[in-house]
Order: C-alpha cells, then sequence, then structure tokens
C-alpha cells in the first residue's frame, strides 16, 4: 500500500539531522564512561625488522599505567580479516612504520602522552621494499613466497590471434597513488572488557559486524560474549571498513588487561601516519584497433601496492580487475593482475575500492588511442561503447538497456563540450591561462561480486511497536550517506506511513541481525530492498492475522500493531537476501555476471592551467549518471558531488609523500584536500532505468562518483596543455616537468 | 593533543612595564604570546619546546594603527582581521591587506598578528614581502629602552633576529610614500586557500616614462628567510625600457639572489622557475 | 613534574557564567568539551586548519584548538549549543536541515557557527564571499555545493523575516 505520491523520489527531511546542526549528536569521544582510562598505542620506528628490546624510560610512574603487548594476548594475535597475516600488535618483528607495538593506559590523558614518548621500541633493522616494481622483482621477499597476495586472470575471446586483426597497437603506462580518506572525525573506540562479561566496543564505524569477527578470536570469545556498538560516525569512506577491527582490539585488550573502560582516540597525525590509504597503481595498456576505430584486442596488466599484510588486497584487485575494461566491448580480453606487498602500513578500503585506479588508466588510455587513430576521443568511445546484449570484459552481458551514447551528448550539452573543446584550442596559444575541456565515461558495479552477496546473506529485521512505531534493525550505518533517512523513507513507503513514525535501530551486534557491511555501493540497493521486503513481510504478518485490511489509515495501523502485539508478544518481520535470477559467476576463470546492476556515467571537466604557476583548477564540471531510480534527491546529489569533490583532490591536491615507507606530510596543513575555495560549481544530473531488484529501482551510486573525475580532469589538462600526463595527483610541479621538460 | 600540559606555565602581564620587566628579569625564558596560532600547533604536536609564556595579547600599547603625514604605524597586535578592516591600509598599502587576505582563513586572520607572524619567522609568511616592500621599521622594546630596526635587517638568517631575548616587537612603521606605485603581490599556494605558500612575492615600481624609476621586490618561502631582491631592484632601475631581453636578464639577476630548497611541499627547481615567471607578471603589469 | 598550577578560568558561555580550573595552557577546545561537557565543538586536526572546533569568542570566529584557556578569561564565548534558541533553530541550521548541509555531521558545528559568523558580518553575501568565508571549515562529505545552497538559502530566509 504505497501512499500517493510515493515517498520514493521525495526529499524527506534526515532522520538525525536535527542532532547533527545543533551538535547533539554523540560521536566516540563525546561519550564518557565512569572511571574511563585513556589508551595510546607505541609504534615501531622502522620499516622492517626485528624488535631487539623495548625501553621504558624512568622517569614515568610506571606502575600507574596499563601496558599491554603482545604477550597479553587471550587467543590469537592477529586481525582476522580474509587472512590472518596481520598481526593485532607485533611480537618478534614488524613489517611497516607505525606498526603497533606496544599498548599504555592511564587516566591523565596529558601524563599518557608523555609516557608515549618514552617508551622506545629498539628495531634491529632489516632491508625493506617500498615500490611496486622492487616488489615485483623480488628484491626482498618480505610476504608469503613471492610478494604477492593475490592474483587474477581474466581472458575473453583469444587475445593471440586478435593482434593480427589489429591495424593500430597503442600502448601505454598510468600511476596512480595513495589517498587518504581524511574523514573529518578521526578514528576512536571505547571497550569494556572481562572474563565475565566479555568484550562490548563503542566506536567510530562503518561494519560493526567485521569489528565483531575479528575480535572473536583475539579474546577466544564465544559469538554471544562479544558486543560491538556504532557510534554516530564522522565520515568513513573506507577508512572505516577494517581498521577499526585494529583499534577495536587494542581499546578491548587494554580494557581486558585493566578491568575498567578504555578510550582510545587518534590524532589527525597518528590516524594519517598509521591507518590504511587507497592502493597505489600502475596499470600497463596495450589495446589493437582497426582503422576505423573498433576495438579488437585489449591486455591490461594492473597491479596495486598492498602494504605489508594482507587485508583487504585481494578484493580491492578484484573490483580494480573487473573495471578495467570499462563500459566497451571488446571482443578480445585479457587482464592480468597483482595485489604484492611493500613495507608500507597495509593500504585498505577508500570510495570505489580498485575501480577509481583501473578507470583512471583506462579513460586516460583511450584518449590516446583515440588520437592514434585520428578520431575525437568521444567518437572512438561511441564506436565501441557497450550496448544491450553485448558482453563486458568479464564476459558479463548486459541484460539492460544502456545508453552510453546519450549520457555521453546529454553532459557535452550541459557542458558546452564542443564548442568550448575547439574555442580553446583555438585561443589558448596566446593565452596565459590555458584552458581544456576533457570526459571520462564509465561505469561501477554495485554490490559485491559474483556470488559475494549470496555468501554474506544479509538480513534485515522491521518490527512493529507497541505504540504503533516501525522500528528497522539492520548491521548497516549511518555515516553520512544518509542510511538513517533512506531507511526510514522505503519502509515508510512500503507500509503507506508518514516516515516520522519508523525509527532506525542503532546498529548494535547484540540487538540487530547482520546486513553485511556498509561498503561497495550496496546499503540502498541490496540492504534497502531487504528493508522493503522485510517492511512488507510485517504488513503481511498483519493482514494474514485478520487485524488489518489491504487498504489501511495509518491509525488503524497503529491500532493493529498494538493489538498483534497484546495477542502475541512480539510483531517482527525478517527477510534474508537471495540472489536475482540467472546470476552466474565462474570464481575461477573470473568471468560472468560480475555484479547485479551498475551505474553508467560521463563526467566532464573544465579546468584552467595557469602557465606562469602551473596551478591548474577545475572551473566546472558536469557529472551525468543513470542510477536506476534517484530514493532521495538531496541524498543522491549529495554523494555525487562529495565524490567529485574528493575525485577532484585525487587527482590535483593529495600527494601523500613518502620517506622510507612513512607518510611525513601528515598533517592537515601539508596534505592537502580541497576548501570550499577550491571546488568549480559541481552539476549533478540523473537518468533513471529501473533496477528490478532495487528498492524502487535503485542501483547503488556511493562509490561511482569516485571513478571519474580524475581522468576527466586529466583529460581536460592534455587538452588545454597538450602536455601528456600519465599519473595523479599532477600538482603543479609535476605538470611543470611534463610542460617543460625541467627535472622536477 | 600530545603536550604534557603541566609543564606550560602562561602569565599575563597587566602592563607593557610589567611584562618587560619580567622578559628583563629573566632573558630568554619567558617568551611572549600574541595571538597563539602559531604556537598553538606546536603545543598540539607535543613540540613546544619552550615552557613559560608571557601572554601581550590584551596590552593596549601593543594595537592600534596610528598616522602622521610621513608614516603609518601599526602596534605590533595588529590581526590579519585588523589589518583587512582598515580603509588606510586598503588605500595605501594594498598589497600588505592581499597578504592578511591570504594568510590562513577567517578564525586564523581574527588570532593571527603581524607581530607574532613577524617573530615566529617562518621563511614561507605571508606578510613580510610586503612589509619589506614598503620599506618597514620595527620598534623593538625592552626594559632597557627602544630602537627601531628597518625590517629589511631584522632577519639574520634561518629563525634568527635581531631581536634581544628581553626584547618585544611593539610597532611596525611604514612610510607613506608609494602612492602611484604599482603595486603587485602574489601568493603561490598548494590550494586556493588556507595554504602554505611555496612562492611569494610582493612588487612595486615607480614608472616614469614606462621605465622603473624605482622598484621594490621582495618574496617569500624561496631562501632561509623573506628576502628582498635588491640586484634585481637596482638592475631595473639602471635600465631603459622593458624588453624582453630586460626582463629575462632581470630573471637571470633574481635566480641568483634566491636559494630555493626541495621539501615536502614543493621543489627548488619549481620555486625558482615560478619566482623568475612571477617577475615576468609584475615587470609586464607595471610597465 | 608538575611546575606550573591550574588556574581559574571565569566566562561567559552562550550566555551562562561559568568558572573552572585548567592548565593555563589547556585548549579552549579541551575545557569546554571536557570540563564543561559541551561536546558539540569537535576536534578534526589539532592544528587549526579543519574548523570543526570554530567557536565564538567576543564575537569572533576562532579554531578553539588554538586558543589558551587563559584567553578565555572574561571572555563571551558562543558554541553551537548557543545557536539555537531553544526549540527553535537559526535560520542557518534550518537552511542546512532542508538543503542538505549536513552529511556525516562532524563538521558542522564548525560550519554552522562560521556561516552564522559570515552572515552576521555581511548579511547579503555574494557566493564569493561564502566561499571565502568559509574556506576555513573543511567538510570531506557534501563537496560543499549543498552547503553554499543552505547559506544562500539562509539568507534569503533572513531577507524575508
Amino acid at each position: 500500500m504505497h501512499p500517493d505520491p510515493s515517498l520514493i523520489g521525495q526529499a524527506i527531511p534526515r532522520k538525525e539531522g536535527r542532532e547533527k546542526v545543533t551538535g547533539r549528536a554523540r560521536y566516540v569521544d563525546d561519550l564518557v564512561f565512569p572511571g574511563m582510562l585513556h589508551g595510546a598505542t607505541v609504534r615501531s620506528p622502522a620499516a622492517r625488522g626485528r624488535i631487539r628490546a623495548i625501553h621504558f624510560d624512568k622517569n614515568i610512574p610506571w606502575d600507574e599505567f596499563t601496558i599491554v603487548t603482545a604477550k597479553d594476548i587471550p587467543g590469537e594475535n592477529c586481525i582476522a580479516l580474509i587472512l590472518h597475516d596481520q598481526p593485532c600488535l607485533a611480537a618478534e618483528s614488524v613489517n611497516h612504520p607505525e606498526e603497533p607495538v606496544v599498548l599504555l593506559a592511564h587516566p591523565d590523558k596529558y601524563l599518557l602522552e608523555e609516557a608515549r614518548r618514552a617508551v622506545r621500541i629498539e628495531i634491529e633493522p632489516l632491508p625493506a621494499i617500498f615500490s611496486i616494481d622492487d616488489s615485483l622483482a623480488k628484491k626482498e621477499i618480505i610476504w608469503g613466497e613471492d610478494n604477492v597476495f593475490k592474483k587474477f586472470l581474466v581472458e575473453k575471446g583469444d587475445m593471440d590471434a586478435a593482434w593480427a586483426a589489429a591495424d593500430i597497437i597503442v600502448a601505454g603506462e598510468y600511476e596512480t597513488a595513495a589517498q587518504e580518506q581524511l574523514y573529518i572525525e578521526p578514528n576512536g573506540v571505547i571497550a569494556i572488557a572481562n572474563r565475565v562479561e566479555g568484550v562490548t566496543v563503542w566506536g567510530s564505524m562503518q561494519c560493526p559486524y567485521y569489528v565483531h569477527k575479528a575480535l572473536l578470536p583475539l579474546f577466544s570469545l564465544p559469538k554471544e560474549k562479544v558486543r560491538v556498538v556504532q557510534a554516530e560516525t564522522g565520515g568513513g569512506f573506507g577508512g572505516k571498513e577494517e581498521y577499526p577491527s585494529m583499534i577495536a582490539a587494542h581499546a578491548a585488550l587494554l580494557a581486558w588487561k585493566s578491568g575498567t573502560p578504555v578510550k582510545i582516540i587518534y590524532d589527525r597525525a597518528e590516524d594519517m601516519v598509521a591507518t590504511t590509504k587507497r592502493h597505489p597503481s600502475r596499470t600497463r595498456h596495450r589495446t589493437g584497433i582497426t582503422r576505423d576505430g573498433k576495438l579488437v584486442a585489449m591486455e591490461i596488466e594492473f597491479v596495486i601496492d598492498g602494504g605489508a599484510y594482507c587485508t583487504l588486497s585481494p578484493v580491492v584487485l578484484s573490483r580494480g580487475t573487473i573495471h578495467a575494461g570499462g563500459p566497451y566491448e571488446c571482443p578480445n580480453v585479457r587482464i592480468r593482475s597483482r595485489a604484492v606487498a611493500t613495507n608500507a602500513p597495509p593500504h585498505g578500503a577508500f570510495r570505489g575500492f580498485g575501480a577509481p585506479q583501473s578507470i583512471f588508466a583506462l579513460e586516460l588510455h583511450f584518449d590516446k588511442v583515440a588520437q592514434a587513430c585520428g578520431l575525437a576521443p568521444d567518437e572512438f568511445r561511441r564506436r565501441n561503447f557497450v550496448r544491450q546484449g553485448g558482453t563486458l570484459a568479464v564476459s558479463q552481458v548486459v541484460h539492460e538497456k544502456v545508453e552510453m551514447s546519450r549520457l555521453m551528448d546529454r553532459a557535452f550539452e550541459l557542458s558546452d563540450y564542443h564548442a568550448k573543446r575547439a574555442r580553446f584550442a583555438r585561443e589558448n596559444s596566446s593565452a596565459r591561462v590555458k584552458k581544456g575541456i576533457g570526459f571520462a565515461a564509465f561505469l561501477h558495479g554495485a554490490g559485491f561480486t559474483g556470488s559475494g552477496e549470496e555468501f554474506l546473506a544479509s538480513v534485515v529485521a522491521v518490527e512493529g511497536t507497541a505504540e504503533g512505531r516501525v522500528r528497522v534493525l539492520a548491521a548497516s550505518t549511518e555515516i553520512g550517506q544518509g542510511t538513517n533517512t533512506i531507511f526510514s523513507q522505503i519502509a515508510a513507503d512500503a507500509l503507506g506511513l508518514d516516515p516520522a513514525l519508523v525509527e532506525i535501530a542503532p546498529p548494535d551486534t547484540a540487538a540487530v541481525p547482520n546486513s553485511g557491511p556498509t561498503v561497495a555501493s550496496r546499503t540502498t540497493m541490496i540492504v534497502g530492498k531487504l528493508v522493503e521486503s522485510a517492511a512488507v513481510g510485517l504488513k503481511q504478518t498483519l493482514v494474514s492475522s485478520g487485524l488489518l485490511r489491504e487498504k489501511y489509515s495509518q491509525a488503524e495501523f497503529q491500532r493493529a500493531c498494538g493489538e498483534y502485539i497484546v495477542r502475541h508478544g512480539e510483531l517482527r518481520a525478517t527477510s534474508q537476501y537471495a540472489p536475482p535470477p540467472g546470476i552466474h559467476w565462474d570464481d575461477d576463470k573470473y568471468q560472468g555476471d560480475a555484479y547485479g546492476a551498475y551505474a553508467w556515467a560521463v563526467y566532464v571537466a573544465e579546468v584552467s592551467v595557469d602557465t606562469t604557476t602551473y596551478e591548474i583548477r577545475v572551473d566546472d564540471f558536469v557529472a551525468v549518471q543513470e542510477v536506476g531510480k534517484v530514493i532521495h534527491p538531496v541524498l543522491a546529489a549529495g554523494q555525487i558531488e562529495g565524490g567529485v569533490a574528493q575525485g577532484i583532490g585525487y587527482a590535483l591536491y593529495e600527494n601523500v609523500v613518502w620517506q622510507e615507507g612513512r607518510m611525513v606530510n601528515a598533517q592537515m596543513t601539508n596534505y592537502i584536500m580541497p576548501t570550499s575555495a577550491d571546488v568549480p560549481p559541481i552539476r549533478v544530473y540523473f537518468e533513471e532505468n529501473p533496477y528490478p531488484f532495487g528498492p524502487g529501482g535503485a542501483k547503488g551510486i556511493g562509490e561511482l562518483p569516485m571513478d571519474g573525475p580524475a581522468p576527466a580532469i586529466v583529460n581536460a589538462i592534455e587538452h588545454a596543455t597538450g602536455a601528456s600526463i600519465t599519473r595523479i595527483p599532477v600538482t603543479p610541479e609535476v605538470l611543470m616537468e611534463a610542460l617543460e621538460g625541467v627535472h622536477v | 593533543m600530545r603536550a604534557y600540559l603541566p609543564k606550560y606555565e602562561m602569565v599575563t602581564p597587566r602592563n607593557m612595564e610589567e611584562a618587560l620587566a619580567r622578559m628583563s628579569a629573566e632573558p630568554g625564558i619567558w617568551r611572549p604570546f600574541a595571538g597563539g596560532t602559531d604556537l598553538m600547533v606546536l603545543l598540539d604536536a607535543g613540540k613546544l619546546a619552550q615552557r613559560k609564556f608571557l601572554s601581550i595579547w590584551k596590552l593596549p600599547e601593543l594595537h592600534g594603527i596610528a598616522g602622521t603625514r610621513e608614516h603609518l604605524t601599526l602596534g605590533a597586535l595588529t590581526t590579519y582581521t585588523e589589518v583587512q578592516r582598515s580603509e588606510t591600509l586598503q588605500q595605501e598599502f594594498p598589497l600588505l591587506c592581499r597578504a592578511a587576505a591570504e594568510t590562513g582563513s577567517v578564525a586564523t586572520q581574527n588570532r593571527g598578528t603581524l607581530g607574532g607572524n613577524i617573530a615566529n619567522a617562518s621563511p614561507a609568511a605571508d606578510s613580510p614581502p610586503a612589509l619589506l616592500v614598503y620599506d618597514a621599521e620595527l620598534e623593538l622594546v625592552s626594559a632597557r629602552g627602544a630602537r627601531w630596526v628597518p625590517y629589511a635587517q631584522f632577519h639574520k638568517g634561518y629563525k634568527q633576529m635581531d631581536l634581544a631575548p628581553d626584547e618585544l616587537i611593539a610597532r611596525i612603521r611604514m612610510p607613506r610614500a608609494r602612492s602611484g606605485w604599482k603595486q603587485y603581490y602574489r601568493k603561490v599556494g598548494t590550494r586556493s586557500a588556507q595554504a602554505i605558500s611555496k612562492v611569494c612575492f610582493a612588487g612595486a615600481a615607480r614608472m616614469e616614462n614606462r621605465h622603473i624609476a624605482d622598484v621594490r621586490i621582495a618574496l617569500g618561502s624561496v631562501a632561509p628567510t623573506v628576502v628582498r631582491c635588491m640586484k634585481t631592484e637596482e638592475f631595473l632601475c639602471a635600465t631603459g625600457a622593458l624588453t624582453p631581453a630586460v626582463v629575462t636578464r632581470a630573471q637571470e639577476i633574481l635566480s641568483g639572489e634566491i636559494a630555493p630548497i626541495d621539501d615536502f611541499r614543493s621543489t627548488a627547481n619549481y620555486r625558482r622557475r615560478v619566482a623568475q615567471n612571477l617577475l615576468e607578471e609584475f615587470l609586464l603589469s607595471s610597465g | 613534574m608538575s611546575d606550573a598550577a591550574k588556574v581559574r578560568i571565569a566566562f561567559r558561555v552562550n550566555g551562562h557564567e561559568v568558572a573552572v580550573d585548567a592548565w593555563p595552557m589547556a585548549r579552549l577546545l579541551d575545557v569546554l568539551r571536557k570540563e564543561l561537557r559541551l561536546t558539540g565543538t569537535k576536534e578534526g586536526c589539532g592544528e587549526g586548519e579543519c574548523g570543526a572546533c570554530a567557536v565564538l569568542l567576543d564575537g569572533a570566529l576562532v579554531n578553539s584548538c588554538l586558543v589558551p584557556a587563559v584567553h578565555a578569561d572574561g571572555a563571551s564565548v558562543t558554541t553551537i549549543e548557543g545557536v539555537a534558541q531553544g526549540d527553535d533553530l537559526s535560520a542557518v541550521q534550518q537552511a542546512f536541515l532542508e538543503h542538505g548541509g549536513a552529511q556525516c555531521g562532524i563538521c558542522t558545528p564548525g560550519m554552522v557557527l562560521a556561516a552564522v559568523n559570515l552572515l552576521a558580518r555581511n548579511p547579503n553575501p555574494t557566493e564569493a564571499d561564502i566561499r571565502a568565508g568559509l574556506a576555513g571549515n573543511l567538510c570531506r562529505c557534501t563537496g560543499y555545493m549543498k552547503i553554499f545552497e543552505s547559506v544562500i538559502a539562509a539568507c534569503k530566509q533572513k531577507g524575508d523575516r
């Protein structure tokens, strides 16, 4: 019984908006527990080596402190994720700078810092490696037998025969650098832990059940004895997907040993230097085309730097590999990809998760390929866009209607692309400030790859209360993207109620079922659909109990809830994920239906390049995407605008400066993200082609906007200057080298 | 917040006499603390070496903007916000106002002071190049008396100043002598706002028949201190028309007067090239 | 180990007189959050870069992570908790709610204060004025677009009153 008009497509108020604009929302550092200690982590000064000794300077009253090392871990010393290779605390050796070794806790936060300075970890250094090349060359073996965390091989058609059909072959190599998620709220947790009650953790996080799973082997506790609760979280972007398990483990160990609650809050410098970043990448393309610009062969070598431990690198590699061929039809494809180890802090999840890296390379390369066959960059794309019934690089048949050309037309009209392309080319030779306009065409698959969603088997529950309110119980977290609002909207729409009647239960593993992690652009599309079906299930329960007619008013619904609970005690419906029919994915060949749905996009960037200072400004940005269905226009636009801003940072400003595996510019003064003065007008437009298995037809969109900006901007810079640029970030220094041939 | 706070002391003298007496009794022990926008960053990082601070923030003698016919004098605690709000400064010393507008953000401009900026002696500071172009002088006071020092002679080396441990920067005085001059200021930072400069150029030129009759050129972030490029100035005053050859030669001379470095913000080559480009832009906009 | 002594700082916060004992160089940010339990003001960087800790000190926007406790003595401080009048949200807050100016919300208290301060100084800012006025408040979620829309809407709303 959907309301008329439907709530789907309306901009209802943000569920927790009032708390946020009044400063009443409670983030983890706002929480205070009686008797709470503060905790701090002492970290390795060296990139690799054996721990010889740990020295505690004499001028600190150590007997007042709780001190934890690897020896104090009750269970397995690991942060369980895909593998168990990453220690919670380094025991005999270290493999990256800032690796955690010693934990300290004390009631006085200031004395704690003095004490942290007074612990010296003595390391006998071992040779370390810091680059993809050194890792591939096995200059040192630092992980496993060959430094390779994971590799994939994707094949389509007959590559070896394909080259014979190519009239023109174009090769290129592209690099992307590390990027820091830079959520404005640093990582933080509070833990209470003891043998009797078990472990409870409150924290800033995206995935309470990931933390829950990681704490089990650490403490050798059964599931019921570990409880994880998400606090209001000030941004995640993937940086709080897997990392919180580490900080949660640390706080819990201190709490376990001290017998009191322990709070650990990272300051900005620690968060930047010690936690995960986007995987650096290197992609090599070799592309064969016919004389009239049709793709016949695509050979891609894609390598990402995973840092010192495996963590999520295999999954980042997977997504990057699958997206490496873009929204194009090519009969013959070979993609070889690897994730390799270096002695840097492990790299991890960051919005896009491998796709921004491989799509960057592809969209830069395709502008070059177009040039090589004498076609305009857009004309080359048009001749090769995949259409309905065609197949992507992983041999996924595209069953839905796909109109990349039309998206491109719209993006070009909105950005005045063709006229500007011509005008800038004419005017640039005499201009000190040169202008350029460029684009990127791409796709982004939502949900977990292949059978991943089936494996997650997510569950959502919806309850009716005695007062006739509705509660949604899911582990999906609000991290700013609008989970609370969207779930309320979907449930309210399915039940024909005012969204104000819908409550979202706090993500607490003791109280909510596991709806899977808040990642992979799955929260609306996958979990939102479960919210919808559970809400429908709730309604059906009431209807089939005879307490509610098929068409009802809100008041009748509320009365029926109350009556049902009087009779039966509890009113609850659950829904568990079932894959759409006909999805087939071959995990060995890495072929088939990688994702249930793709969003499709064309982004256009207009830039100015000042040849006096080599500074680059984005003057205008147009983002056009087909997303299934826009459930909440303000939230959806907010996702694209925010993602584009991060993409602009990725392309131009955000530069991690490394020295021996350590980030040395770990301050917001020196790691630069865009301010309000730096962003162009970001103009967002949606198209809709409902995805039958998403709530209201919605596809996932959270990560999509991360893929387009960097290649669009770099293509625009090339248009403006003629400079061939193959890596990001394009800082003014990098541009100067490209323009002047001056060594930077 | 990494500092061990119990070790840090801050006292608030009621007047200048008391402030100077304390500094004179224990020279070098008591460090003047103005708005704190530099010192508190160090404290936050646990890297503030000094322990005893004299809060001079409210001393009235250090505030205010006063003018005579020849000079404009600013109290050392004039904030960047106050600089921007002064109509006189906007009209007669626009480069200083430009520098103030580009320093930090609104919040830092409300607390950051010219005196604090000078005493912090960062070679990347935004105001010093403008102050040099305006032939600023500093009044340094102590219990022993007061003296005026040309700002061009104040910075001796990286973080070394002609400032005795018992001395305070009290006022900044500038001759009102730049009307009719072509004035130019450009800061090249890491982004549009709230950025530390990679190169900062301030210039002012008095033109006569399209020749440079008098000129001042000062740069930040290209040497251990803010630097006035006097050889470049001399060359430009001695030449005639600003031909491309003259501009190129001036750029060469400029290059010899600066000593940019590689650091994690930028590179020596970039700084050098951009400094030269900015000189050209200045000269083209003046001629 | 302890050389200094705590000092008594007496000031007004959101219209109320308060007095705390604090280390002289304790950050105003920590005095507000810990001693006074006003947790609306946030720490994002501890370097005066992100603006999440912004408050009004005698009417001027400042980063409270850079203000020593001693400087608050005798002053009047406004935090995010003092912006709404009871349940009545200010025009800026209402606009943020209606136009999506807040996503994760951690930058929002500082951003709201910066916007309130901007409009107090300049009731009809241009978009360039807004960009400059908010350049000291970093937001990682929104890309700033809906923050600009919110501020413009708040101006119109105030203008209509």
